[in-house]
């Protein structure tokens, strides 16, 4: 049998070797991916119609063309499909396998290559049934033993040793180059092979199926079955959450964690069913798996932001090489909408709270009056100067490394500050308005972020100030009488603890202030990121670093 | 619309919580003991404190359970503890 498509010089390339073993009295089935009039009236007959690409899929053609010999048995076709549970689509960094080097390959021993990643060995379990009439069956050519056998060898693309030693014709090919790489087959094209494991193979999906009527739209049912933060999703299709499963190497049904409020068990597959759903590509689960189990850390306290009639909701900043390859914003508008990275990953979050966790506005979370970040607050420090430590590499991650940081906090108060060029007077100037975090005459009350913009950095860094000495500073200058933050005090009623009258108070803990470098470069506005006064105590919540497995 | 039904997958926990009714209130407090529980919110003991000479005045047992944070959630332990040291639960939640 040799699989073979239309759009493949090497395809073309082998038609005369193709009449060789025709010719030889072999029998020879020849599987068509797209068109196949190039086979021409004298190969017609051993024609076998696969646009269908069940065949292809089940055989595990990743290349044509690809010869394989059969040996009289089970048909390989019906062997289990490449795409059983704990077989799943590969993963982007297997792509390679793809490659021009990587597409002309012989096994002769039973395949073990990922270019034949299905054993084509007896099989040991029934093949998948499906109720879908199988579109090649018409047109199947009568080459009894070419359809039904047990594979002995595959050749992978033109190589003439390989297709002569398991075709046992000595002199075949012979006016042919020795080698030419193959094509990709038509079963490798973007999404098919999602879209064949859910026509012909089993997904391994455990969710729950829950099917649309042809009338019913289906972002709308997603609206009735309350699976929205109000926003359309994308509707979680089988194909779909396939390809998201793609983005991670771990085990679909790896239990991620117990979300809050519910505790309810959230797996790999339950968090990409919700990336789905929130609009992200693949390759952005990884960043959303790894705050989900930051955010998951005792340390951090989803329940009680989730729960909490305060603002906040997770905040997630992306350090590392991984920001850039997935393409996440850092800088103009880093804070705002406009990048599908950014936008997308806070929202999987979010909707892994809402929907596994049951974290429902209105009911288990009773914010007073919550805040847009709710939606999806997500984006990327700046990394360009190698003068500023990452975020991150503050926090223990050792440099080059993605991470992922999750602080519980609310929407974006901007800092004005045109006039400042020295370092002091700029720490004084933000530090006035840190000073509203909470409440101005609330101390060690909430955390914050403080989002330094690239024109407010300018002026630390051309004063060689670090981010250590900016932190520094900026503490020593938090730093308030009790007696001006006293209950009462200025005619509020607000304030400290009057025992606390006679004390110098540091607005944040030293670990409660956080600084992040982003923004685009024009603009002498920073900006404060007040958090959840549930980090009054550090051990009550603060935020949390973790390192993304990617 | 769609020809043919389109094939989705729940992204829910796939539970629901177990409703219980409601437990109705005691007709008296006679012989009963009223937890007063310190959820940690801000100026809670202030209203407990004044709620529990008031209980004591009408010959009513009390008892103090608190968590120690508003951030977190009643541990299971304080929770048997109230249900086995008490009959009702006035319960500070607010600021």
């Amino acid at each position: 049998m040799v699989v073979v498509k239309d759009e493949c010089e090497t395809c073309h390339l082998v038609l005369p070797v193709l009449h060789e073993i025709a010719h030889s009295g072999r029998d020879l089935a020849i599987v068509w991916q797209d068109d196949g009039a190039f086979l021409g009236p004298g190969l017609a007959p051993l024609a076998v119609d696969d646009r269908a690409l069940e065949r292809s899929f089940r055989l595990g053609i990743e290349t044509v063309p690809t010869l394989i010999r059969m040996e009289p048995g089970m048909d390989p076709a019906a062997a289990p499909p490449p795409t059983a549970p704990g077989d799943r689509a590969p993963h982007p960094a297997d792509e390679r396998e793809n490659s021009p080097d990587a597409a002309s390959r012989t096994s002769l021993a039973p395949p073990t290559s990922p270019a034949s990643r299905t054993s084509l060995a007896p099989p040991t379990s029934p093949a998948p049934r499906t109720n879908r009439a199988s579109p090649t069956n018409a047109t199947f050519p009568t080459h009894q033993a070419s359809r039904t056998g047990t594979e002995t060898g595959r050749a992978i693309g033109w190589i003439r040793d390989d297709w002569r030693a398991l075709t046992g014709i000595a002199d075949l090919g012979e006016g042919l180059p020795p080698h030419r790489p193959g094509c990709g087959s038509r079963t490798q094209e973007p999404g098919m092979r999602e879209r064949l494991t859910v026509r012909y193979g089993e997904t391994g999906i455990r969710a729950r199926r829950v099917e649309a009527a042809p009338e019913t739209d289906p972002v709308e049912l997603c609206y009735d079955r309350g699976w929205t933060d109000g926003l359309p999703v994308v509707p979680p299709t089988p194909e779909r959450i396939l390809r998201m499963l793609g983005g991670t190497r771990r085990d679909p049904h790896e239990v991620v964690g117990l979300i809050p409020p519910k505790l309810a068990p959230c797996t790999i597959e339950k968090a990409a069913i919700n990336a789905v759903m929130a609009g992200c590509r693949p390759e952005y689960l990884p960043v959303v798996l790894a705050a989900l189990e930051a955010a998951l850390d005792p340390g951090f306290t989803l329940h009680g932001v989730t729960c909490s009639t305060c603002h906040s909701g997770p905040v997630i900043i992306v350090n590392g090489p991984i920001a850039r390859r997935i393409g996440m914003n850092a800088g103009l508008n880093a804070l705002g909408q406009g990048n599908r990275a950014n936008a997308t990953i806070g929202r999987a979050v979010n909707l892994v709270v809402r929907n596994v966790g049951g974290g429902r506005p209105g009911e288990i979370d009773r914010a007073t009056l919550g805040s847009p970040g709710k939606y999806t607050f997500c984006f990327a420090e700046d990394e360009s100067d190698p003068h500023w430590e990452p975020l991150s590499v503050s926090r223990g991650v050792a440099p080059g490394r993605s991470a992922v940081t999750v602080f519980a906090g609310e929407g974006v108060q901007g800092v004005s500050d045109q006039r400042a060029r020295r370092p002091g007077e700029l720490t004084r100037s933000l530090a006035m308005a840190l000073r509203a975090v909470g409440h101005p005459k609330l101390c060690e009350w909430a955390p914050a972020v403080l989002v330094i913009s690239p024109e407010h950095y300018a002026t630390y860094r051309e004063a060689g100030w670090t981010r250590r000495r900016i932190a520094d500073a900026l503490h020593r200058e938090l730093v308030v009488s009790g007696e001006e933050v006293i209950v009462g005090a200025r005619g509020v009623a607000e304030g400290m603890p009057r025992s606390r009258r006679g004390e110098r108070l540091p607005k944040f803990h030293r670990e409660g202030l956080l600084l992040v470098r982003a923004g685009g470069p024009a603009g002498l506005f920073s900006a404060i990121l007040s958090g959840w006064p549930g980090g009054r105590l550090l051990e009550e919540s603060h935020p949390v670093t973790r390192e993304i497995a990617d | 619309m769609n020809a043919s039904p389109t094939l989705l997958h729940d992204p829910t926990s796939e539970t629901a919580s177990a409703l219980r009714p409601r437990r109705s209130p005691p007709p008296s407090l006679d012989g009963r003991t009223v937890a007063l529980f310190d959820i940690g919110k801000a100026r809670a003991d202030e209203f407990l404190d004044y709620l529990q000479p008031r209980l004591r005045a009408r010959g009513i047992a009390t008892a103090r359970f608190a968590k120690p944070t508003n951030a977190k959630p009643a541990t299971p332990a304080i929770v048997g503890d109230i249900a086995e040291g008490a009959d009702v639960v006035v319960e500070a939640l607010a600021d």
